[in-house]
């Protein structure tokens, strides 16, 4: 076992992990931060997205040893005060879900790319979530949800 | 999925890693994990010890070598991509790199992770043998520096031997008269390249002088299109020359497509990376 700390969701954490734990299963199952889902596990769906030091990464591919001494976001940390977080409240007014299931990470997503000024346009938005599937193929309104928030010209 | 138990290193530095591996003949590098994480969980990589050399910031750099411009291993996709070094003096690579995966792997990913581990579907090693870039790689023995045309020695397999680490590339400086261009096809915006082009064209008054063609999933390794190269040099247009493109090839059959179709694919892209390259 090995010694890991890393402050999720503003809240430090002192564990001990088996080098082969995933990120996510330590979100899940350790810390109960259920919010983050496993999708496909292979790294292609992006519904495990978290942000790691303010970057989005997919949590099913990293091993909570890489993550230790990171600052990590998950979809339980973006409301503060009861108040969502501007690409939630985004998502809810553009009805930008259906089944769900993606939502999480497309919106940790979403703040990556809106932080990081890659959502300029709709074109960059659709290019900046090709690591994120939807099912349901509602993409449509997520693009929306999120040239909203971005000011997004085109 | 969940990967198969082992054990689990920090280095503090590379002789530290170097040190690890050496007394470890089962032990594999982790720099991004993002082709070794999935190859853990899916139990095709069961390694006794993983040396994690993630936390060696030093070896995260792009740096004017002169003619050269030298990138360390451990640049991760995003900031290979974003450096304006690379966007002035090499732009295939910087482009090529924002083209890897998707913005979530690319935060993560390193340049020598990607052409370490030596997958025949990926983007950077083919671009690498296109520009005949220069591998620094060190051991217990010191460091030699490995070109690509030996580097890429076979599917999932490098020059970088037991014990050792690769720590640098180095790519050529384009000048004015050399043009560029890396084109692959893919189904899925993120899917592996089903094939891929990379040239780079010396061109004098829209013409093409000579060129270096290197094709993506089009055998085990990265591979040269010689037959192409030398029709240039002889004065074909891109169209003539593009017609060598699957000579000498041995493209696999699998789910994203025939042999059949990846030589098809070959010959057409390599036309138009040739004609982009030229202009």
């Amino acid at each position: 076992m090995h010694p890991v700390t890393m402050t999720v969701n503003e809240v430090r954490h002192e564990l001990e992990l088996e080098p082969r734990d995933l990120l996510v299963h330590v979100l899940r199952e350790q810390l109960s931060l259920t919010g983050t889902n496993v999708g496909c596990d292979t790294s292609s769906c992006g519904a495990c997205t978290v942000l790691l030091d303010g970057q989005s990464v997919k949590s099913c591919t990293l091993l909570g040893v890489q993550a230790d001494g990171a600052t990590i976001t998950t979809i339980e940390g973006l409301a503060t005060g009861g108040e969502l977080h501007p690409v939630q409240q985004a998502f809810h007014d553009h009805h930008a879900l259906q089944c769900g299931y993606c939502t999480p990470g497309m919106v940790m997503a979403a703040v990556s790319l809106i932080g990081n000024r890659e959502a300029g346009d709709r074109d960059s938005i659709r290019a900046g979530l090709e690591g994120n599937l939807c099912r349901c193929t509602g993409y449509h309104n997520i693009v929306e949800a999120i040239a909203e928030v971005a000011g997004s010209t085109s | 999925m969940i990967p198969a138990a082992f054990d689990y290193e920090v280095a503090e530095s590379v002789e530290h890693a170097l040190g690890l591996l050496a007394a470890d003949p089962d032990a594999k590098v982790l720099a991004g994990g993002h082709s070794l994480v999935p190859a853990l969980k899916l139990r095709i990589a069961r390694p006794s010890k993983l040396v994690d050399i993630g936390r060696l910031s030093d070896l995260a750099y792009v740096r004017d070598a002169g003619s050269q411009v030298a990138i360390g291993a451990l640049t991760r996709h995003v900031d290979v991509q974003g450096d304006p070094l690379l966007q002035e003096h090499c732009p295939i690579v910087s482009m090529t790199a924002g083209k890897v995966g998707d913005p979530q792997v690319r935060h993560r990913g390193t340049i020598g992770g990607s052409v370490a581990h030596g997958d025949p579907a990926s983007d950077l090693p083919s671009v690498m043998r296109a520009l005949d870039a220069e591998f620094v790689i060190v051991g217990a023995g010191g460091e030699r520096t490995v070109g690509a045309g030996d580097f890429f020695t076979g599917v999932f397999q490098t020059a970088v031997g037991h014990g050792e680490l690769l720590t640098e590339i180095r790519v050529p400086k384009l000048g004015d008269t050399t043009g560029w261009s890396y084109l692959k096809y893919h189904r899925r915006a993120q899917d592996w390249a089903t094939v891929g082009v990379a040239a780079i064209v010396h061109r004098d008054n829209g013409t093409a002088t000579s060129a270096s063609v290197s094709l993506t999933n089009m055998g085990g390794t990265p591979l040269r299109a010689s037959a192409v190269e030398a029709a240039i040099a002889a004065g074909s247009s891109p169209a003539e020359a593009a017609v060598h493109a699957a000579d000498d090839t041995e493209p696999s059959t699998d789910t994203a497509a025939s042999a059949e179709f990846r030589r098809h694919l070959a010959r057409v892209l390599t036309e138009r990376a040739l004609t982009q390259a030229r202009a």
